[in-house]
């Protein structure tokens, strides 16, 4: 995971540039976590013929801060019977690992800055194996989803977590393979290089992106089950199935601890959002215009951020409209359709690009 | 001079890990310190220079295997064990068995003179090097391998499913 060199920076200038990307892309992440729970409770509400938050600001848009506050104040119970270390430990486990793996994600390509000589590029650190390094990240969250429910001692949330590290470890086997097609494609586990690679047009009109390309539309369809069962949503948020489970693995939490759970699936469903956008969807590339070269460099920020909307949109979408599956039916149709499938599209395209060869 | 350090302290994170792993009571804290004994090697891998090797060992081990072996935990509610002082005859020969043994493989390996001490970020690192390595110079242990773990999936799922299970889920179902 060396960084990449692009020109020698000072180590001093490195250091500051590091920490103020850093937090602008923490400030960011959270900002879009906060507001795709408004999202979801606006545009859920709106498909369910009610209005969703209306009375904190203009369209309910301080809601979020409002929820915040709230949760910050609340009363941290923490019930007599729990494992106390594992008990703390696991939202914190949750919320850190959904958080870590956007420091490998890149934005757009490289920021100028007048007065400034260095190409600054949009992405905290830029690793050589960046796809791996987010794999890897995402599936140590299981710990706390799984920790959470052992540590909380009671049935519900044992159920829960039980049923969501199951889930996770089988729908990650199919995230993975389906996304092993792509790379085949690319040549490269480097996420900015997977970018890179599906550049230009075909046929001089449709965009070079990996959806198109080889067949990997099923590909993308198989990532779209995977990250929903990973990351615990509808249809297959069955870990916190309120009609059987109360609320799965959080049913002991409150305040805090409780909004911490919650922070992490919107930052997992965000993360998933970027991976897809940049693996099968383009990237940041669009049409780039502007008289100065600043605007020209922020512009591919707002396709990249339109294409997580447009994600994120689905997800909520797909809340609106299906209903939750069984759990054997989860099961089966994660081993015996997605992964069945994941493979054939591995095999099909190793062929493909080995015949081309 | 900051990768040493970084070395020398994911190692002793390794080592007190795995002593934790051993001194814990309950089954849940010993699997949690394998965990991070898995995340320190991987760190030192990393350090190493074998970066792909890192993050598989990070998705492979601290990622699957532990996760399962959580999951099991979890699933037989393993309760906390009691820890014995050991028998006379464990310490009395236990002990200097384990350092003659330590002993014997430091010297064996020290004897060899093709091994030599590996720089910082001196292993095959990129995920090409690595391919190149399984599928062209070590393809023929590389498949035997795979076979080797087929032939445990057939083992475990031979082992795993009772003699006329099937049958009576059938039944069930009916």
């Amino acid at each position: 995971m060396k960084p990449r060199k692009t020109n020698a920076l000072p180590i001093v200038t490195f250091i500051i540039v590091a920490v103020i990307k850093i937090a602008l892309a923490l400030f960011v992440l959270l900002t879009a976590v906060a507001y795709t729970v408004w999202l979801e409770r606006k545009v859920v509400g709106h498909m369910q013929n009610r209005w969703g938050p209306t009375r904190v600001g203009p369209f309910g848009l301080l809601q979020p801060a409002a929820d915040g506050v709230k949760f910050l104040f609340k009363e941290d119970l923490t019930p007599p019977h729990v494992y106390r270390p594992l008990f703390i430990a696991a939202p914190m486990i949750a919320v850190i690992f959904a958080i870590t793996s956007i420091a490998v994600i890149p934005f757009g390509n490289s920021l100028h800055v007048v007065g400034f000589n260095y190409p600054i590029p949009m992405q905290i650190t830029d690793v050589n194996i960046g796809l791996l390094v987010v794999l890897g990240i995402t599936s140590m969250g299981v710990y706390g989803v799984a920790l959470s429910g052992w540590s909380s001692n009671s049935k519900y949330s044992l159920l829960g977590g039980l049923r969501a590290s199951a889930q996770m470890i089988s729908y990650e086997i199919a995230l993975g393979l389906s996304l092993v097609g792509v790379l085949i494609l690319a040549g490269t586990f480097s996420l900015r290089g997977i970018v890179e690679a599906q550049a230009g047009h075909f046929f001089g009109i449709i965009p070079n992106w990996f959806i198109f390309r080889g067949g990997q539309f099923v590909a993308f369809f198989i990532y779209l089950m995977a990250a929903y069962a990973e990351t615990n949503r509808i249809p297959f948020d069955l870990p916190e199935a309120e009609t059987e489970l109360v609320a799965g693995y959080h049913t002991e939490y409150s305040a805090m601890k409780f909004a911490m759970f919650f922070m992490a699936e919107y930052a997992n469903m965000i993360t998933v959002a970027c991976l897809a956008s940049l693996l099968f969807l383009g990237g940041w590339s669009g049409p780039v215009f502007g008289p100065w070269e600043l605007l020209r460099d922020l512009e591919p920020l707002l396709w990249f951020a339109l294409r997580i909307f447009v994600f994120l949109f689905i997800y909520i979408w797909v809340r609106g409209t299906l209903p939750r599956f069984r759990y054997d039916q989860l099961m089966a149709f994660g081993w015996k359709f997605l992964l069945p499938l994941a493979i054939a599209n591995l095999v099909i395209t190793a062929l493909i690009v080995a015949w081309r060869a | 001079m900051f990768h040493l350090i970084l070395f020398s302290v994911f190692g002793l994170i390794c080592v007190a890990g795995a002593v934790n792993l051993l001194l814990q009571k309950h089954p849940i804290n010993s699997a949690l310190s394998l965990v991070v004994v898995m995340g320190s090697l991987a760190v030192e891998y990393l350090l190493l220079g074998a970066e792909f090797v890192a993050a598989v060992q990070v998705i492979v081990y601290a990622g699957a295997i532990m996760v399962l072996f959580v999951f099991v935990i979890m699933l037989l509610n393993a309760g906390e064990e009691e820890h014995t002082e050991g028998s006379r005859v464990a310490w009395l020969l236990g002990i200097p068995g384990m350092l003659a043994v330590t002993v014997i493989i430091c010297w064996a390996l020290l004897l060899r003179s093709d091994t030599g001490t590996v720089s910082l970020g001196a292993l095959p690192g990129p995920p090409a090097d690595i391919a190149q390595l399984l599928f062209h110079q070590f393809l023929l242990p590389f498949e035997v391998t795979s076979i080797l773990v087929l032939i445990a999936i057939m083992g475990a799922v031979v082992l795993a499913a009772r003699p006329g299970s099937e049958q009576e889920a059938k039944k069930e179902a009916r």
